[in-house]
């Protein structure tokens, strides 16, 4: 039993008694440790004042750790990510954790400072958590669920549907780089590539962008689905088109390769640290020398604008000169065969 | 990035668009064979580069679409027996078949996996002794000398839970069925470049030299294509047909001898059938009797119950398009019963189907 405790995860340590205290007291609090979530009491409770943001989202990435991150670091960089495209400022998190027995405890150790580094850089604190045993084949080594809540700073207007004819459309980097580094991880996909996940907290680089414009009217994080789904999204809740040019849009060699390879578009993969932006036409050049000067944001640029043609749509003009439409990902993305 | 940008270079490609509009002086009617190059041409947008007198239509060359329902059928009737895994490259799964489709089997129990190299589905077999693994063997000369690879290994290894069903096919004899059936009147043949990889042009002779249609092997990048095209059109107008590489950083005139060998060791010719054409004989490859313990046709008929009547999705046609005598935009499902999200047929469904093609990269 001895050490069976000290190596893997037990069906008992979710039953609520000795040895889920033991996990809470020895695995999480110790690294994820803050006034408000010592008190271990049935709610978090803290002062908050003005316009709250409030987001949840649950993670379930296959394979658990990956090139660049892992479960832990995308559950909190995922939740903040969220906050922060609504303009706010993530202040709270709470996490909740369901494991499957057998789960190697030196994993989850490895999970949780993963997690603790994450909210560290990001500067938020984990109040409120939970953690679930189920047993084994019920759930895929570890499932995490993250809520976050932010204060939205007064004159801060962030929306899907606020985009106008004229704005530009900023890129904060390269893409695909998430998908990819996932895609070259997975069970019978397994090939090597130089790329790994963009995972990372985007708030700061948001607040930076915010200080630079008022305007900025549109905010998302192109995660699963892509550029295009992203994108696709603005065009239908704006009702505006919005052009683009595939020339400008930065992507690794890597991850061309492996599109190429794999018979994807890179506009459909997924990203974890990338957001776009729609911004008021005089404010773009500020906002992108802005983006610039934060590591997240170097590779930034300018993609394309809004027009009032094609309402609804995305429109690509391709490397060689003819336009297409653009659209969401549809499914899931499977390789092709030949 | 090397290797790719050359062949994506707008000015380049402006030239040769040029040079194609100054030569074709009338209209005509070219095939792509495969699918990728029906992917590559609506991505880059090359139909608005070229004059609209050159008319060009899909083929056959979609692994997954050409699958006939009744193999489908048995693939997904394999995935219910008890204690197999069957593992499978990735679109096939959401192909609809008579009665249900891989992913729908999947998430009723069934343990699918999708897989991108057999030898990982090898892999598989081999961490999971307990189970009977299965490969559903779909694709051209492409996918064939590597899944002749892992029987080999296979044997060599003595794995014995691991199988292939193989659905294996062949194109120059479907490219001869077509030209037979004569639905539609050809002029030249975008050829397929990464199957002539392994097989070479040779195989092609036949299609000048019998048919007098022009037939040009094209890599898969834009500049690749347009080079084809300008070749194709050339050929037609000095009506001098004949078999050409436009590809030759990938193919050889005599393919690739040792893949050629892998496949003429573990597979023997057999007739195949092909979804829209129906059985065409000497277009498929099944395994041979020296490797017959991994026949998955062999090893599991006997226990899947008996065939159901063979559905054909109603109104889908995909066979047309798969003969190249519609275009997507001919059916009547086209992006509004069927869309990539509800796919009736597999042309839609496939990273290599023309209606997926057509969906995905509508021209403005």
């Amino acid at each position: 039993m001895k050490d069976a405790m000290t190596d893997t995860i037990l069906l008992a340590h979710g039953s609520g008694g000795k040895l889920s205290h033991e996990l809470v007291q020895s695995k999480f609090l110790p690294f994820l440790a803050n006034p408000i979530l010592d008190k271990l009491d049935d709610s978090a409770i803290f002062e908050a004042s003005g316009r709250l943001a409030f987001t949840t989202d649950s993670y379930v990435v296959n394979p658990i750790f990956f090139p660049g991150g892992d479960i832990g670091k995308l559950a909190i960089c995922g939740t903040v990510n969220d906050l922060a495209m609504s303009g706010a400022k993530p202040l709270y998190l709470s996490l909740s954790a369901i494991i499957e027995e057998g789960f190697p405890l030196s994993e989850l150790e490895q999970i949780i400072k993963s997690i603790k580094a994450a909210a560290e850089e990001a500067e938020v604190n984990i109040v409120a958590g939970d953690t679930k045993v189920v047993n084994q084949k019920q759930a895929d080594k570890l499932f995490i669920n993250t809520s976050g809540i932010g204060i939205v700073p007064d004159g801060v207007d962030i929306s899907g549907a606020n985009a106008k004819a004229g704005d530009k459309v900023i890129l904060s980097g390269t893409i695909g780089d998430h998908g990819i580094a996932i895609m070259s991880q997975r069970e019978g996909l397994r090939f090597s590539v130089p790329v790994e996940s963009d995972c990372a907290p985007l708030n700061k680089l948001v607040a930076q962008m915010l200080e630079a414009s008022s305007r900025i009217h549109c905010l998302r994080d192109p995660t699963r689905g892509g550029l295009a789904t992203t994108l696709s999204e603005f065009a239908r809740q704006s009702n505006v088109g919005i052009v683009i040019q595939e020339d400008k849009i930065p992507i690794k060699e890597g991850v061309r390769a492996a599109c190429e390879l794999l018979g994807f578009d890179p506009i459909h993969v997924a990203n974890e640290g990338k957001l776009v932006a729609i911004v008021e036409p005089s404010d773009a050049d500020n906002v992108l020398a802005q983006m610039r000067q934060n590591h997240y944001g170097r590779d930034a640029s300018i993609i394309g604008e809004v027009t009032n043609d094609y309402p609804g749509k995305v429109i690509m003009k391709t490397r060689l000169g003819p336009s297409r439409i653009v659209d969401m990902l549809s499914g899931e993305l499977l390789p092709r065969i030949c | 990035m090397k290797f790719i940008d050359e062949y994506q270079n707008s000015e380049l490609a402006r030239k040769l668009a040029q040079r194609i509009a100054t030569h074709s002086t009338r209209p005509i009617s070219l095939m792509e064979f495969c699918g990728g190059h029906t992917h590559a041409i609506m991505r880059y947008g090359i139909r608005q580069l070229v004059p609209q007198t050159i008319e060009m239509r899909s083929g056959p060359g979609c692994p997954v679409c050409v699958t006939a329902t009744a193999d489908l059928d048995k693939a997904i009737a394999l995935a219910h027996l008890p204690g197999i895994i069957i593992t499978t490259f990735g679109d096939i799964v959401r192909v609809p078949g008579s009665y249900s489709s891989l992913q729908q089997a999947k998430a009723q129990g069934a343990d699918i996996r999708i897989v991108y190299s057999t030898m990982d589905a090898v892999e598989i077999a081999r961490e999971n002794t307990e189970n009977s693994v299965i490969f559903i063997g779909i694709g051209f000369e492409t996918t064939a000398p590597t899944i002749a690879a892992s029987l080999i290994k296979a044997q060599q290894e003595d794995i014995q839970n691991f199988y292939v069903l193989s659905l294996l096919k062949l194109t120059p004899p479907v490219m001869k069925a077509l030209l037979d059936l004569g639905e539609v009147k050809l002029d030249g043949i975008i050829g397929p470049g990464h199957v002539s990889v392994i097989i070479g042009s040779h195989p092609y002779n036949f299609i000048s030299a019998d048919y007098g249609v022009a037939c040009v092997i094209s890599g898969f990048e834009p500049l690749d294509i347009l080079l084809c095209l300008d070749k194709l059109v050339e050929q037609i107008q000095t009506g001098q047909p004949q078999v050409e590489i436009a590809y030759p950083r990938g193919v050889k005139p005599e393919g690739n001898t040792k893949a050629l060998e892998l496949m003429n060791e573990v597979f023997a010719i057999d007739a195949a059938n092909w979804r829209g054409i129906g059985i065409v004989s000497q277009s498929g490859l099944k395994i041979n009797d020296k490797y017959h313990q991994f026949d998955a046709e062999q090893a599991f008929s006997h226990l899947l119950p008996p065939d159901m009547p063979v559905r054909e999705p109603k109104g889908c046609r995909c066979g047309d398009i798969l003969r190249g005598v519609a275009l997507p935009g001919d059916c009547k499902l086209f992006g509004t019963v069927c869309t990539p999200e509800r796919p009736v047929g597999p042309c839609m469904v496939s990273s290599e189907g023309a209606c997926a093609a057509y969906y995905q990269y509508q021209s403005v």
